[in-house]
């Protein structure tokens, strides 16, 4: 034990009771109140749709504002994004920065596609001719849809937007010559941030969109 | 005396200086490690031997962390007990006039969101921070910059809370559940009432501070007990710190979205909660109470924690029934997130609903029960000594056990619609918040503070507040319960002649000012404790209690720990003094490269401040140009969050850094 102790004590990364390492246990119980962060909102949006189904006492349909085909495919960019981050995560543990780079540059050009349609999405909704959807009024009549359309994916494209900051901060570090198989743990818990976007994603797609068409 | 060196940074104080330096020093000091003095900064770190304000500004000790929450939990329980007094005032008599109707709302507001959320929250939380690491065998918690970070984002949400009263409409006037649609911005009393505003962004960045302080609890639990120190020989105040550090977790979320749609419609115009607009209030009832109610046991089971140890220590007997306070604590944290809608039985949820909720609720009493039994069942046959913690102790299961006597009284749907929103329910709630949680927390400080300040307090004092708090308190909250029965209504202003109340009013706040007294007299001799050097010093272990803490002098080095304790059971310092040879702890052999301990750091403080100044930013961004138009200015709020993301940025290239120090083999 103490052996094992001293030699951590020279990297500064502490031996942990249960061998997990310290960031990676805080990682994940941030990633569980995150889901209840998600919950929230998914929950809130699913009541509203159900028990504010019509608008201007016509039944509301969303599909004349939604384009699912750009939604599709963003998701599409999003899921592929996260091919990238995990690429980007085995890069830096076998220490060959300059896949890891590339990994990174990638993870962050699909991130920002995904961004880049969600506010063409958002302005193309607010802008609809005659299907204006805004954060209080659908074509016009107030209603909840746009609030809890707008504030849900918005949290979403709000995590993206972190996770893509976050990993250009670490391309920005992989060029000041210090990044080294030292930060892969690092980068794992970045990786493991960016999975759990993708996923929450995964589950807003099919409740949010896709359900409007399976009606 | 050999002092270990390999170090070859210029800047390395050589040993012999050092040793001249710090010959009246027992402990031995070696300047910062090089690669931490490599980095150039722009603050420059302040180094290990820095005292005074910046100290305590810098500082990433959870030892003092603690006591800074605990100061200011303190300072505003003062503030939040003022409050009390002048609603009690208020009710005195029939039609009294020292509070209007809408000063009379806000104080209430102000009383419950400070009373929950500035000061027994944050006093459990300066108990997490102090106690916990040491009950474990760690030299600090997980993430110490992050610690300063909760610290400093709970002052800057106390600050904000109470910058409240200075502006447009003043203080919130609510209550601490912000009901929709009181928070209508149509339906303000006062146009352009900032109030609720002030309210949601205050909760936000309180909730950041809990959010964080939970993580890094959880963390530190799970990953830095000593060896040998197994979940299951984990003190029962550790182990509540764990489980309500969970339930803060999945509990906060709910009341941040709730707050995220409410700041949404009050700022943006979106409907969340506006029901002329298809908005359902009925809905933040929910998202407020799946929050509200896991808050209750949040508030409640650190002090349980306490009483767990503090019952085994006055009576000299172990624990009766460890296993069982521990899963009965896991059970209520659980079955706290299937209860809440027993807070809204009488807004027409169906019978379905009111009645799974109702047999829940029923469920949830027993978990509570056995944890009851258990501290009678500890206490049965021992040899129990009335100190002023054990007093508080017994204190708080009686009154508890009211509290919880009419919390089962609530359960009943049918009885519940005729105590809904009567001074029956202040009575009850009063009875778990103060009789439980408030007297748990004194009932800490009485028996810890000698810990953290070295020096025993008066027993003659604690006996008196002890006995001032409990009159007062009982003289207080007692006869709300007949109140509520004959029909007062709780969260109005006043009554008229002829109900019958006068009198029991008058009780009450007869009551309120000598709980009041006894209060100020208790958080007296808690700051007098500090500076008074005619008090007995403490020693090691004055009570001769059982955990780990107590192995360690008064007060405690910033180390903790010389040499990180082996465990080899659950009552580790008790089992030291009177266990068999086998139990005794053992000590890992001292290390050649010291005890090494994190530098202290600027930038929780400045991103803490980035966080105020964002929220603050947020509450002034809009303002009426001379022509009547709305303006929104960003400015503001984007420099403060630059300032933010800047401080996050510095913290995470200045890395947790780091000194040795080199205590002697038993200096702790």
């Amino acid at each position: 034990m103490s052996d094992a102790s001293a030699h951590a004590l020279e990297h500064h990364e502490p031996v942990t009771s249960t061998g997990i390492p310290n960031k990676k246990v805080l990682m994940w119980a941030f990633l569980g109140s995150d889901c209840m962060f998600f919950g929230t909102l998914i929950s809130t949006h699913l009541i509203y749709r159900k028990i504010s189904a019509t608008v201007g006492g016509n039944f509301l349909d969303i599909r004349d504002v939604f384009d699912i085909e750009l939604t599709s495919f963003s998701t599409f960019i999003l899921l592929a994004s996260s091919l990238f981050m995990a690429l980007a995560v085995s890069a830096i543990h076998k220490g060959n920065l300059n896949s890891t780079r590339w990994m990174l540059f990638g993870t962050i050009i699909f991130g920002a596609i995904f961004l880049a349609c969600q506010v063409y999405e958002f302005t193309h909704f607010i802008h609809a001719p005659g299907n204006e959807l805004t954060l209080s009024t659908y074509r016009g009549e107030p209603h909840v849809f746009g609030s809890t359309f707008y504030v849900l994916t918005g949290t979403h494209g709000t995590h993206v937007a972190i996770g893509v900051f976050w990993l250009l901060g670490w391309l920005a570090y992989s060029f000041t010559g210090k990044m080294s198989t030292a930060h892969a743990l690092d980068v794992e818990i970045c990786g493991l941030y960016w999975h759990f976007v993708d996923i929450v994603w995964i589950i807003i797609f099919p409740v949010v969109y896709l359900m409007e068409y399976a009606l | 005396m050999l002092i270990y060196s390999d170090n070859p940074d210029p800047t390395f104080i050589e040993p012999s200086n050092l040793q001249i330096a710090m010959a009246t020093e027992s402990i031995k000091y070696l300047a910062p490690d090089a690669d931490n003095k490599a980095k150039t900064q722009v603050f420059p770190r302040p180094g290990q031997h820095t005292t005074g304000l910046v100290d305590w500004l810098t500082t990433i000790d959870h030892k003092k962390i603690g006591l800074m929450y605990g100061l200011t939990a303190l300072f505003f329980l003062i503030i939040g007990g003022i409050e009390a007094l002048l609603i009690r005032s208020q009710l005195w008599d029939h039609n009294m006039a020292v509070l209007t109707n809408r000063e009379y709302n806000q104080m209430f507001t102000m009383h419950g969101t400070t009373m929950v959320f500035l000061v027994i929250m944050p006093l459990s939380a300066a108990f997490f921070n102090f106690i916990m690491p040491l009950q474990i065998g760690a030299r600090d918690v997980a993430f110490p910059r992050m610690n300063a970070l909760s610290l400093w984002c709970f002052v800057g949400g106390g600050i904000i809370l109470n910058l409240s009263w200075f502006f447009t409409g003043g203080s919130p006037a609510i209550g601490w559940f912000g009901y929709a649609p009181l928070t209508d911005t149509r339906f303000a009393e006062v146009i352009g009432d900032m109030g609720p505003d002030f309210w949601i962004f205050s909760l936000q960045i309180l909730g950041v501070a809990s959010l964080l302080a939970s993580f890094n609890f959880i963390t530190t639990i799970i990953n830095m007990r000593a060896p040998g120190m197994t979940m299951m020989r984990l003190p029962v105040f550790t182990w509540m710190t764990l489980i309500v550090s969970f339930l803060i977790i999945l509990a906060f979320p709910a009341i941040t979205i709730a707050l995220v749609e409410l700041m949404f419609d009050r700022t943006y115009g979106t409907n969340f909660y506006d029901f002329l607009e298809g908005g359902k209030p009925h809905l933040w009832q929910h998202l407020f109470w799946i929050f509200g109610h896991p808050e209750v046991y949040i508030l409640i089971l650190p002090a349980m924690g306490i009483v767990s140890e503090v019952i085994p220590v006055f009576s000299r007997k172990p624990l009766f029934g460890y296993g069982l306070i521990v899963f009965s604590g896991a059970i209520i944290g659980f079955m706290g997130f299937a209860v809440w809608s027993h807070h809204m039985f009488t807004t027409g949820m169906g019978v379905v609903a009111t009645s799974a909720f109702a047999m829940l609720t029923m469920l949830i009493a027993i978990p509570t029960g056995v944890k009851i039994f258990n501290w009678i069942g500890t206490m049965w046959g021992g040899r129990i000594r009335f100190d002023t913690p054990m007093l508080f102790a017994l204190g708080f299961i009686t009154m508890f056990m009211i509290g919880g006597f009419t919390g089962i009284m609530h359960s009943s749907v049918p009885i519940d619609a005729q105590h809904q929103d009567s001074y029956f329910v202040v009575a009850h709630f009063h009875y778990v918040l103060i009789g439980g949680a408030l007297f748990g927390l004194f009932c800490g400080f009485y028996f810890w503070l000698p810990k953290l300040t070295g020096r025993m307090m008066s027993e003659k004092v604690g006996k008196f507040v002890f006995t001032l708090m409990f009159l007062g308190f009982n003289l207080t909250f007692f006869p709300m319960h007949y109140l509520g029965m004959i029909g007062q209504p709780r969260r109005t202003h006043t009554y008229n002649e002829g109900h019958g109340f006068e009198t029991w009013n008058q009780i009450a706040t007869v009551g309120a000012f000598i709980l009041g007294v006894g209060i100020a007299i208790g958080v007296l001799q808690f700051i007098n404790s500090f500076f008074n050097k005619k008090l007995k010093p403490a020693g090691k272990n004055p009570w001769d209690a059982r955990t780990l803490e107590w192995t360690l002098s008064s007060p405690v080095k910033e180390y903790n720990f010389a040499r990180t304790p082996i465990i080899k059971a659950r009552d580790q310092a008790w089992e030291n003094n009177y266990g068999p040879k086998e139990n005794h702890s053992e000590k890992e052999p001292l290390d050649d490269h010291g005890v090494h301990m994190p530098d202290r750091s600027w930038w929780p403080l400045i991103t803490a401040l980035g966080l105020l100044g964002l929220a603050i930013g947020m509450l002034f961004h809009r303002t009426i140009d001379p022509s009547g138009e709305l303006v929104r200015d960003y400015t503001y709020p984007i420099i403060a969050g630059a300032v933010a993301i800047l401080g996050m940025i510095m913290w995470a290239l200045e890395g947790p850094g780091g000194y040795h120090l080199f205590p002697k083999e038993d200096e702790e």
